[in-house]
């Protein structure tokens, strides 16, 4: 399609590393409501507004407003935007967790495409169970629809322990139950729902249980953040892409002792920072075709 | 058989079990137990020495908050709890140098806190 070839040229020029991302969406679902329903979202994640270190991004108080800028300046307007977690960095001091949040709000007030989704990371949720997050965006975690798809926002996060728990994994269980087997589904989470690299506490401890009641659906697909950087992998026929941070970058899993933040390189500034835009094309019309032969009345 | 004799084999039945249960529990070789403490943000100590094949009992307690101790490489895994002791037994099936880490959100430092099981053969 024109229109997606146009978005991926023009994404590949945007500022802070912007990249497109083609979404793996296509499945074999039907759209009976969605005619010419292609559509165009963007991904942000890991944005640790409060992250105080030089040495791996001396512009902390400045990256976030140029990424809000990169997504106003984008040629194609985004059907919505969502945060996958982590908008602010950690802090002890609940006063202080609402005074970052509440700047984060703030900043990306200035997006100019209001449909803006978010979820909850770690840092911001994990030290008081996601109450002070709730407050400034409400749910931790929900479903909606968007054009013949299906969205669920999975929050595995709240619980220090990084679990989805009981009561989340019973809510997911009732919301898959209204999706047909060849629905197509999207799910935004903050960690990766597969151990990944469980040394690095890249994992949920609960998260198989998600991906099981998942698996029965054949159109899956699953955007995360937490791991600051990209990250593609397979649990059978679900995808799993994990998006860059806005903040550092983190080193591949495992491939060196520790999991530290990559240093700024003066030479490189913002390198292994960006977003992502995700095109969730419509399937192509196919047409099945079966021969008669004629036959000897 | 009357009541005095019923009970007279009863005792004999407990002794003799008793003796075996302390034949056994003294043939036992007693595991080492190796105290770790948690803090904020720190395991002490941070490297574990073991051998590979001798059990070993981890002995946890933490000093400030809530914490976790996860070896994934072992499968072990712990709730560390203020003002309880947690254990956790650990025979160590591999050679080589493995990280642990917490695995509950501790604080600000939490994501720094880790250390590392150095098994020799």
């Amino acid at each position: 399609m024109q229109q997606s070839i146009d978005r991926r040229q023009f994404l590949k020029l945007a500022g802070l590393g912007g990249v497109v991302f083609a979404s793996g969406l296509a499945g074999g679902a039907k759209f009976a409501d969605a005619a010419d329903a292609d559509f165009y979202f963007v991904q942000l994640s890991d944005t640790h507004w409060g992250f105080n270190g030089p040495a791996v991004n001396p512009d902390a108080g400045g990256t976030l407003q140029k990424a809000v800028a990169a997504v106003n300046s984008l040629n194609f307007e985004p059907d919505f935007i969502v945060f996958t977690g982590d908008l602010t960095h950690t802090t002890d001091d609940p006063k202080e967790r609402r005074r970052r949040l509440a700047e984060f709000r703030d900043i990306v007030k200035g997006l100019k495409n209001k449909n803006v989704r978010f979820m909850p990371g770690e840092h911001d949720a994990a030290l008081d169970n996601g109450q002070a997050w709730k407050e400034f965006f409400g749910a931790s975690y929900y479903s909606f629809d968007h054009k013949g798809v299906h969205f669920i926002a999975i929050d595995n996060v709240s619980d220090p322990a990084a679990r989805i728990g009981g009561e989340q994994l019973a809510w997911l269980k009732s919301d898959l139950a209204t999706q047909a087997a060849d629905a197509r589904i999207v799910v935004f989470t903050h960690r990766p729902l597969f151990d990944l690299y469980p040394q690095w506490d890249w994992a949920t401890r609960d998260g198989a249980q998600a991906i099981d009641l998942l698996m029965p659906h054949k159109n899956v697909t699953v955007f995360y953040g937490h791991i600051h950087q990209e990250h593609h992998q397979m649990t059978g026929h679900i995808a799993h892409h994990s998006a860059k941070s806005l903040i550092f970058p983190l080193p591949a899993p495992g491939s060196q002792p520790k999991r530290e933040p990559i240093r700024w390189d003066p030479a490189q500034p913002y390198r292994g920072l960006g977003f992502r835009g995700v095109d969730a094309e419509v399937q192509k019309a196919e047409y099945e075709i079966t021969e008669y032969p004629v036959k000897k009345a | 058989m009357n009541s005095q004799r019923r009970r007279l084999l009863a005792a004999g039945i407990i002794t003799a079990a008793g003796a075996v249960f302390g034949a056994v529990a003294f043939a036992q070789p007693k595991e080492k137990i190796i105290h770790v403490t948690a803090r904020k943000w720190a395991f002490l100590p941070r490297e574990i020495r073991l051998k590979k094949g001798v059990p070993v009992v981890l002995e946890f307690v933490t000093a400030d908050v809530f914490m976790g101790f996860n070896a994934p490489d072992f499968n072990v895994r712990t709730d560390i709890i203020p003002g309880k002791v947690s254990r956790l037994r650990l025979v160590p099936d591999k050679t080589g140098t493995f990280v642990f880490l917490c695995d509950i959100f501790c604080g600000d430092g939490h994501e720094g806190m880790s250390g590392q099981i150095h098994v020799v053969a």
